[in-house]
């Protein structure tokens, strides 16, 4: 994987001194709190209701133990002994105290960790396939475009105070696993028919208060030309996104306002003028980068392997956790392990100190040192031995982290919501418990089958409850919790934007509704049929009956 | 009225400003150089211009394009680009495109709500004028324009880019 040089590592050391200078001018009241705000946000950090959170980048959600250890350490040593994986492939630590920042900076930026641009009107962490590198599917390996992005965007001159926060997704398989289309630019690397790749470039997806899956608005962009191209969509941005209406302001809205042909037209024409010359990476520097990611030192290895299927056929819940949670390696002899942090009664997506420390030891042991953080806020060991797979499951069984419920009804996608964020409306975290509690038996969940549940607290949609099979909206009803379902989004390949399905309901009614829509779906589903495939063929109206019938 | 810094020597320095800021209430001195804004100057402009004996500026809004100004730029010493919040970033594009794609060689100034946090991204982009709203001295200024050893991007600036440095 990249490794960061002397100027990588220097880039982070300046900018740890500089927010340490911007902190101890704001403790020795130098600077307002008002004046404060937009330099602390620049670092990740945020007031929340009861404390700062600290955001950490996760470039591309890649990880390596001694990263992970770090994290640990600032969870022990700073925080309440854990922390929290975003779907943007970062990490949250939501008890931080001011004047501890600029020392965890300090010891991030030791192991090459840091927190640019993981808050403010820029261009936020690039997230890609956390299966890069080790998927057969891929037609090349993301992450190189996205260390690409990385540099580039890192402290833009030009475009660190554009409209809004501006979110770019990358993917090169043909299984989208970064919710690409709903980014405010999603790129998916195709293959020409002359063997050349470039990318589909999709503009303008979102969620929040106005939901949009992305247009296409280039269906093939050759990859040399990645850099110019991006320029140029972000500076029609810069110059044309709407600035009076924090609501309005993303690109999305500009993009449908114009129209995703006139749009895409701009930004043709703002291309042509750009010196390609100066603005596209040279081939060098590219060679240079893909040859980081090109470096796995895998072994010649048998595609089967004894240990391997022996422990599966005598060990019932290691053959679950394969069904589930391990998936194929583009390499013979290995697989793809998910590491689930959906444990029942966990915080979707939390993870303590300890098993950081855990994933840490597997990666170092079993893995070539790679971790990789999901967008669905799980984890992933990318490369491991089939042989090894008996003692790295049995270690995570140990430490809470082997839930085989990897996009099963379980393996749900929540907010923060009431109980940490100033602008919730409601709480997701126990709705998400009480429904993992209400599928808690393996064999229905496996029985069925995908579907993915993700919870928002309030309209903002961090959750992403738009593109959720069962979507669930946390609203305020006169000062009540109360919850809106939405059925038939999704976020992967198969993008769209979900319909709710009637009026709210109360917080101890949603993981019953859960289960009469999981009922319903049972009833209708055909064969090989998931949840939303049933959902487009039958529609809304089965489901509706089933969780309001009765009360009618 | 604010001081002005200008960038010479590799650093900032407290500069004399020669210019009169002309609001389109006020009337036009007589004589001594001027910044006008964009309406009064399509208005005004070649007048002003063709009378010689002075310099002349122009105020453009971030809500306004450069590229209106394309064919008088030659002849304009200083365009000033407003920031009416710090978190406004149009004036950086305006900057680059004025520098990079029009080869503009006058001053260009930022002026409104300018802070000495944007130092580096205004430097990068090409003003070499500034108009400090938070007090920052040209010391203060230097310090946060060259706070990082290392730039990842191409801009309108001479620094050598990483890539540079790493030989590629």
């Amino acid at each position: 994987m990249y490794q960061y040089d002397l100027i990588d590592k220097e880039f982070l050391v300046d900018r740890s001194n500089e927010f340490r200078g911007q902190v101890a001018r704001r403790l020795a009241g130098e600077l307002t709190e008002d004046q404060f705000k937009p330099l602390r946000l620049m670092n990740g950090l945020y007031l929340q209701l009861h404390a700062y959170m600290l955001r950490i980048a996760v470039p591309y959600g890649s990880l390596n133990p001694t990263q992970m250890r770090r994290l640990a350490e600032i969870a022990r040593d700073y925080d309440k002994g854990y922390g929290h994986f975003t779907t943007r492939q970062n990490i949250q630590f939501n008890w931080i105290k001011l004047r501890d920042a600029p020392d965890i900076l300090d010891k991030l930026a030791e192991v090459d960790l840091h927190a640019i641009q993981t808050s403010g009107n820029c261009i936020r962490n690039t997230t890609s396939d956390p299966y890069a590198g080790a998927t057969a599917e891929e037609i090349d390996d993301p992450r190189v475009w996205s260390e690409v992005i990385r540099q580039w965007s890192t402290l833009h001159p030009e475009f660190s105070f554009l409209p809004r926060k501006f979110k770019i997704a990358i993917t090169a398989s043909a299984k989208d696993r970064t919710a690409a289309k709903v980014h405010d630019i999603g790129l998916l690397l195709r293959q020409g028919r002359d063997g050349s790749h470039g990318f589909e470039v999709i503009v303008g997806g979102g969620q929040g208060r106005t939901p949009y899956v992305g247009p296409t608005i280039k269906e093939f962009l050759p990859t040399d030309r990645l850099l110019s191209y991006l320029e140029a969509i972000l500076r029609v941005y810069n110059r044309h996104g709407r600035r009076d209406n924090i609501y309005k302001a993303r690109i999305k809205i500009l993009v449908a306002a114009l129209g995703a042909e006139e749009f895409a037209r701009q930004v043709e024409e703002e291309w042509e003028k750009i010196d390609a010359a100066r603005a596209d990476l040279p081939a060098g520097e590219l060679g240079r980068i893909r040859a980081a990611f090109a470096t796995t030192p895998f072994e010649t290895l048998p595609v089967r392997s004894e240990a391997f299927e022996t422990a599966k056929a005598n060990d019932s819940a290691f053959a679950r956790f394969v069904r589930n949670n391990v998936r194929a390696h583009k390499q013979p002899g290995y697989a793809i392990v998910e590491v689930s942090l959906k444990a029942q009664e966990q915080t979707p997506g939390d993870a303590s100190a300890e098993q950081m420390e855990v994933v840490a030891d597997l990666a170092e042991r079993y893995g070539f040192n790679d971790v990789r953080v999901t967008h669905a806020q799980n984890l992933v060991l990318p490369h491991v031995k089939l042989d090894d797979l008996p003692t790295v499951f049995a270690a995570l069984q140990a430490s809470g982290l082997a839930t085989p419920n990897i996009d099963l009804i379980s393996d749900i996608i929540a907010c923060p919501g009431l109980d940490y964020c100033a602008l919730a409306n409601a709480r997701a975290i126990p709705i998400a418990q009480d429904i993992a509690r209400q599928f808690a038996d393996p064999d229905r969940a496996e029985e069925v089958g995908e579907l993915k549940i993700k919870i928002s607290g309030c309209i903002n949609a961090c959750g992403h409850h738009h593109v959720a099979h069962i979507g669930v909206l946390g609203v305020d009803k006169k000062g009540e919790e109360f919850y809106q379902l939405s059925l038939g989004g999704s976020g992967a390949e198969d993008a769209s934007i979900g319909k709710i399905l009637g009026p709210a309901l109360p917080a101890d009614r949603v993981a019953s509704a859960v289960d009469q829509l999981v009922g319903a779906y049972l009833n209708v589903r055909a064969d090989g049929e998931r949840f939303l495939d049933t959902y487009r063929r039958v529609g809304l109206e089965p489901f509706k009956e089933a969780v309001y019938a009765q009360a009618d | 009225m604010p001081k002005l810094i200008e960038l010479a020597d590799g650093g900032a320095r407290w500069a004399e400003d020669a210019f009169v800021n002309v609001t389109d209430e006020d009337a036009i001195p007589e004589t001594g150089d001027v910044i006008l804004s964009l309406a009064r100057f399509e208005a005004e402009g070649d007048a002003l211009l063709s009378s010689n004996s002075r310099r002349v500026g122009v105020r453009i809004e971030s809500n306004e394009e450069i590229e209106v100004l394309a064919y008088d730029l030659p002849r304009i010493a200083v365009v000033a680009l407003a920031f009416p919040k710090y978190r406004d970033g149009r004036a950086y594009t305006s900057a680059r495109l004025l520098r990079e794609r029009f080869k503009y060689e006058g001053q260009i100034r930022a002026v409104g709500d300018v802070l000495q946090e944007q130092a580096g991204f205004m430097v990068r982009c090409g003003f070499d004028a500034f108009e400090p709203n938070d007090g920052a001295t040209p010391e203060a200024w230097t310090k946060a324009a060259s706070r990082f050893r290392h730039v990842y991007q191409r801009a309108a600036d001479e620094r050598v880019v990483a890539f540079e440095e790493r030989g590629n």
